[in-house]
């Protein structure tokens, strides 16, 4: 849950616009990746009142159908865009705190979104205040003694908060020629000391940034997806959990609509005899067809029959990393941590092993029983690896699924030719690839550095349509390769050489791709048997065979799909033009 | 014969030396049998085996030699008598000559097919290659044999030898076993043949291609260097994960007099608006909406269309990078595989050059891929190098998918280092771990590699081949029992634990686990049917024996204690359902056998037992359907005597009384006997 109290100052617009364009992006941002999130949008230090608590200079905005916090929606968003233009009119700014007033509105706001934040456990949720603001030392121009009573009470009303599991994050906007100074009441609000201090103004940029420039990217929640028990020996059988850590992210279910009234539609499947027409209740009998007969099988036979296993996983021994070959995959792998939680010692012993399998370079092979078909896997340690403080890889093991023997495809084999030697590069080749890559070679790159640019660009399509908007947000496709740097002269100049040293100085690529020209032209020359143009006339196109027809097809660089009647159909169209 | 279809000769040694492995090859032949009887019903296949006493084949007929090798069928197409065939073959006396046998498969496929068909013509050879080969009349062995494989690659024929390696037992000769091995080499040079290598049942089994499946490029085009550089490639799919067949619904509504009744199911969908309305939408009248926030927005096929990313197709290169920025971890599916198109010999080279770099300089290059026009989306991945080891394959790459940002999801764990002293192992803990890490090793070295995943076959597609030969013979067989064979890839092979049994013991002694004792009863779930430390560890580990088999068969001495025995196992689900069914087989048994009343009581003993424990199991279905088919197995077999006994001792079906689950009443399971009546005569 999130609040946003939101400061306003007259003489600021631009910082109103920054704090205010700012939360419009983030929303956007929020509504994909944690839409079940509650957000309340509060000014401070406005002309008119509008919470419940009815305090003046606090204004709660919101929309129709919508609790003051409540997961955002596409109303809200909307209506927060075109903010700028009815503010005067609908809420207006005033400096809420002048001397001689015992008003003080960075009070009320807090007090406020205290109250909206009273919604939902603490325990379940996470609950946070961003307050947005430019003013340093909201009671600068009061009297000593009003300052340090108004001071007192505002802290106090921030440690409640902050007591009841309320965090408060600052976000101060500084003036172009006085940058905002924290220390003069803000780092006692949030609690700030020491070097906190003074880290904590040159990150507020960048904060700004991560809050506007979020990707798109639907979060979840940490979730054990598996739990094994992991049999490592007579006697020793410990507890992991599994997690699934990478997994294509699609653009979300599909809710299928009424077209005329946008109200879902409930899908009812039935299943029915093609015979009488009678409805069959499940399950329903499975049959194969063999050697001339169905052989019948049940649901509960075929369930049966996959249940070859428990689901654990059973160590079957250990093998050097250089016999998992790149092409044993199937799936995403599954990560695994231990846990003490029902196993006590299983944490002790998966370390143990973890260390070992690092030093020696060796990955565990064991059987799996918990997927359909059960598999082999590769049990594959992975060390923590961090960087600028976060965890970019965590430690423990990778549980990598393993293909079966005929799920493995000779594909090699088939473009042996035997007896005759492949064409292979020669030293000079190499090396002109060898000069290719190292211009070519990618800086920094990560994994999973690039967004899907599809998917990116489903949400632009869902957020235009859902907000009405005129042009779709911007898509970058990051996956393209780097114009920029391919036409570097130097990149262009090693291709040119590999090119040169593959295909000589011919700069055209081999043209002896004759063989399927040829096969179609002669295809051709066959159709020429039949008078088409006459049989069309005639309607007698349909004496004729499949193969036939599409003699004339392939002649006339037509479609060859479709059945029969279909054929024909193509055909007379074409003569008759 | 048409596209896509294949000729292929078995020839199968049957010599003394095999006898011990022949089961096992008979059930590898029948599995191969059976895939192409519901995948390739139109491949035609001959057997050969030699070793036999008696000789009969074409070429001894007509030209002499070619002794102790029998032609079981000549080539046809798949029937059901092949696979009959190959799980009876014969046990030969004689130590045959592979190479004749080769001689005599590959005349029987010229004779067949002529020169055509190249690369649809297939031997398959199952030897132990460990008996001596003739000289030839004339030349040296190694001609002989590179003659042969020449011109199998003229004739396009390929060839597979699978060569066991089962019990490297005293009495082979180790010259001769060289020689062979030497021999088998020459073929693959010169001919499109392999040879596998298989040391136990398990890897027997998946030694063999027992599904077909043709080949199809997922794209052909280019690999883009950069705009004026281009490589030719293909690209296959390099792993696909082989399913069960996709087996049909049935209605068994139609009359059975209706001779022309399809007995299809129809899948049929109703949109609704609401639960209540009878009201039904049709298909076009629906629109697709998607969440934003919690409203769904409806977005139109148009919008959808003008709207969404499109991609053109191509593979493009982005750049290379080191082979350590990517973790095993980051492929995301089934591996592909890029390989340049055979009729540009510069893509070749080009794809060469660049793999062999590669590998010299452990880099992987990240490419983006369409593959075909109009693709929802776009795939970035790497390209690792598959430099080929025989000269006569092209270089290739392999090709892995990679993650997205939004793919990736960021959990923070704990790091190791952080843990308190008391969850992390000391010293000598960690010296015990090092210790078993190194020794419990599945490949001491690269030839020696158990457990490869190219010879491992799925257990589940195994047991449903199996089932479905059973079912095809008697509708309500039972449900085979898990192959003897795939022991060794569920549990750990007993020879190499009994050697690091020390081990073993002293990690099982270094590394104490045990229950949590604070734990709420409800949430033991996951140690209930654990098997470390629970009554049942002793029963679990004789299977472990493979001398004292007993608890997961019901032998014939002691069937009731068996049975006890097993079905109070509790290290798996499915133990109870197993035992049961054993032990209606052998209830089946004794009673086709019971011409004693001796074995007849014993069957009494037997069904009393199994009553016993259906009710203790709740099971009553299992027992009450399995008690009206022993009662029309009587009738038929006319064992009246049998009956007698069943009524002496009141064998009654399992009532409502003692199981919820049963749907007979009370007062029905006595008489089941005068309700089965009726059904018998129709």
């Amino acid at each position: 849950m999130e609040l946003d109290p939101e400061d306003e100052d007259e003489k600021q617009e631009s910082h109103f616009h920054i704090a205010v364009s700012c939360i419009a992006q983030s929303l956007k941002s929020h509504i994909i990746n944690r839409s079940n999130d509650e957000i309340a949008i509060c000014f401070f230090n406005t002309r008119e009142k509008k919470n419940l608590q009815d305090l003046n200079g606090v204004y709660v905005f919101n929309v129709p159908q919508r609790e003051c916090i409540d997961r955002p929606t596409a109303r809200l968003i909307k209506d927060f865009d075109l903010i700028e233009e009815s503010f005067i009119k609908d809420i207006g700014s005033q400096n809420g705190i002048v001397s001689d007033s015992r008003e003080n509105s960075l009070y009320s706001a807090l007090w406020v979104a205290q109250a909206l934040l009273r919604k939902g456990s603490s325990k379940t949720a996470d609950k946070r205040i961003f307050l947005f603001t430019n003013e340093d030392d909201p009671f600068g121009s009061m009297r000593i003694s009003v300052k340090e009573d108004m001071t007192r009470t505002t802290l106090q009303r921030a440690k409640d908060a902050q007591d009841l599991g309320i965090s408060i994050e600052l976000l101060p906007l500084s003036h172009p020629d006085k940058q905002f100074d924290i220390s003069l009441f803000y780092k006692d609000l949030i609690g700030l000391n020491g070097d906190e201090l003074t880290e904590f103004m040159p990150s507020v940029g960048q904060k700004l940034e991560d809050m506007k420039d979020q990707l798109k990217k639907r979060v979840l929640a940490k979730r054990i997806a598996k739990r094994i028990t992991f049999m490592i020996c007579d006697g020793v059988s410990i507890e992991l959990n599994g997690y699934a850590l990478l997994r294509p992210a699609t653009p979300g279910t599909i809710t299928w609509l009424d077209s005329t009234t946008n109200l879902p539609i409930k899908v009812e499947r039935s299943y029915v005899c093609a015979d009488t027409g009678a409805i069959m209740q499940e399950p329903i009998q499975r049959i194969q067809p063999y050697m001339n007969r169905d052989v019948m099988f049940t649901a509960a036979e075929l369930s049966e029959l996959k249940k070859i296993s428990t689901g654990h996983l059973r160590l079957l021994g250990f093998k050097p990393l250089s016999c998992l070959k790149d092409y044993h995959n199937m799936k995403p792998s599954t990560f695994l941590y231990p846990s003490d939680k029902e196993v006590i010692g299983s944490t002790r012993a998966f370390i143990a092993l973890h260390r070992s399998m690092i030093q020696l370079g060796r990955f565990a092979v064991a059987f799996y029983g918990g997927t359909t078909p059960p598999r082999l896997v590769a049990l594959v340690a992975q060390d923590e690896i961090e960087s600028d403080g976060g965890q970019v890889e965590p430690p423990g093991m990778n549980m990598i699924y393993l293909p079966y023997a005929n799920d493995i495809r000779d594909i090699e084999e088939l473009h042996s030719k035997p007896g005759v030697a492949a064409p292979r590069a020669s030293e000079d080749q190499l090396k002109k690839a060898s000069a290719l890559m190292r211009r070519l070679e990618l800086k920094d790159f990560s994994v999973c550095q690039f967004a899907n640019p599809a998917l990116q660009r489903h949400y632009a399509m869902l957020q235009a349509i859902a907000l009405d908007e005129d042009q779709l947000g911007e898509t970058r496709d990051e996956t393209l390769p780097d114009e920029g740097g391919m036409n570097r002269p130097g990149v262009v100049k090693a291709v040119e050489e590999f090119k040169e040293s593959i295909y000589g100085d011919d700069s055209e690529e081999e043209s002896d791709s004759g063989a399927k020209e040829k096969s179609r032209k002669r295809k051709a020359a066959d159709a020429g048997d039949y008078d088409f143009v006459e049989l069309a006339k005639t309607g007698k196109l349909k004496d004729l065979t499949v193969v036939e027809l599409k003699t004339y097809l392939t002649a006339n660089n037509l479609p060859l799909s479709g059945k029969k009647d279909a054929l024909i159909n193509r055909i007379l169209a074409h003569v008759s033009k | 014969m048409a596209r896509n279809r294949e000729g292929l000769v078995l020839l199968v040694d049957i010599g003394p030396a095999m006898h011990s492995v022949l089961p096992d090859v008979e059930k590898t032949c029948s599995l191969l049998m059976q895939k192409k009887l519901i995948y390739n019903k139109f491949d035609e296949v001959g057997i050969v085996v030699f070793g036999t006493q008696e000789t009969e084949n074409e070429l001894a007929r007509d030209i002499g030699g070619y002794e102790n090798i029998k032609v079981l069928r000549n080539i046809k197409v798949v029937d059901e008598l092949v696979v009959d065939l190959v799980k009876r073959l014969p046990r030969g006396p004689v130590a045959g000559d592979f190479l004749d046998a080769l001689i005599v498969g590959m005349d029987m496929l010229i004779k067949m097919y002529g020169a055509g068909q190249k690369g649809k013509k297939r031997l398959c050879l199952i030897t132990n290659a460990a008996c001596p080969t003739k000289d030839p009349f004339e030349g040296t062995k190694d001609e002989q044999v590179s003659t042969i494989a020449v011109k199998m690659a003229a004739e396009g024929i390929k060839m597979e030898s699978i060569v066991m390696r089962a019990d490297a037992s005293g009495d082979v000769d180790e010259r001769i076993i060289e020689e062979n091995d030497h021999l088998l080499t020459l073929f693959s040079t010169n001919a499109i043949a392999k040879t596998v290598y298989v040391e136990s049942p398990l890897s027997l089994l998946g030694s063999l291609k027992t599904r077909r499946v043709a080949p199809v490029t997922l794209f052909r085009g280019d690999l883009e260097i950069n705009a004026s550089m281009k490589i030719k490639v293909w690209v296959y799919k390099k792993v696909a994960e082989e399913r069960l067949p996709t087996l049909k619904m049935y209605s068994d509504k139609a009359p059975p007099s209706d001779k022309f009744a399809k007995h299809e199911v129809k899948i049929d969908y109703d949109y609704k608006v609401t639960a209540e309305t009878s009201e039904v939408l049709a298909p076009e009248e629906r629109i697709k909406g998607f969440r934003y926030g919690p409203h769904v927005i409806p977005i139109s096929p148009d919008e959808m269309e003008t709207l969404k990313f499109k991609t053109e197709k191509g593979m493009k290169l982005l750049g290379f990078t080191d082979a350590s920025n990517i973790l095993r971890h980051y492929y995301m599916k089934d591996v592909n595989i890029v390989v340049p198109d055979p009729s540009k010999e510069k893509s070749v080279i080009a794809v060469s050059a660049l793999a062999r770099e590669m590998r010299q300089t452990n880099k992987v290059a990240i490419v983006r891929c369409v593959w075909r026009n109009g693709q929802g989306n776009v795939v970035v991945g790497v390209l690792t190098p598959n430099v080929s080891e025989r000269d006569d394959t092209p270089d290739s790459f392999y090709f892995n998918v990679l993650p997205f940002a939004e793919d990736v999801r960021e959990f923070p764990f704990p790091s190791f280092s952080r843990f308190p002293a008391s969850l992390k192992p000391d010293e000598q803990q960690q010296a015990v771990a090092d210790n078993l890490v190194k020794m419990l090793d599945l490949a001491p070295s690269p030839k020696e590699e158990v457990l490869k995943p190219e010879l491992t076959p799925n257990p589940v597609l195994q047991r449903f081949y199996e089932y479905l030969e059973l079912k095809s013979k008697s509708t309500d067989a039972a449900l085979p029992p898990m192959n003897e064979a795939f022991k060794r890839i569920m549990e750990q092979d007993p020879e190499l634990s009994s050697s690091n049994k020390s081990i073993m013991d002293s990690f099982s002694g270094s590394f104490e686990v045990k229950e949590n004792p604070k734990l709420r009863k409800a949430s033991k779930r996951l140690l209930r049917d654990k098997p470390s430390g629970s009554d049942d560890e002793d029963n679990r580990m004789i299977t472990y024996n493979p001398n004292e088999n007993s608890i997961d068969t019901v032998g014939d001495a002691n069937p009731v204690q068996d049975f006890e025995a097993m079905i109070s196992r509790r290290d798996g689900n499915d133990w109870t359902d197993k035992a049961i069914s054993e032990m209606k087989k052998r209830i089946v048994k004794l009673v086709e056998d019971s011409s004693t009343t001796d074995e007849g009581d014993k069957a009494l003993e037997c069904l009393l037992s199994l009553r016993k424990c259906c009710v203790l199991e709740q099971e009553p279905k299992q027992f009450n359907e399995f008690l009206n088919h022993l009662y029309e197995l009587c009738q038929e077999k006319k064992l009246s005597h049998f009956l007698e006994h069943f009524t002496s001792k009141k064998i009654t079906m399992i009532p409502k009384s003692e199981a919820a689950d049963s749907d007979v009443a009370d007062e029905e399971a006595a008489d089941f006997t005068l309700k089965q009546e009726p059904k018998l005569e129709t």
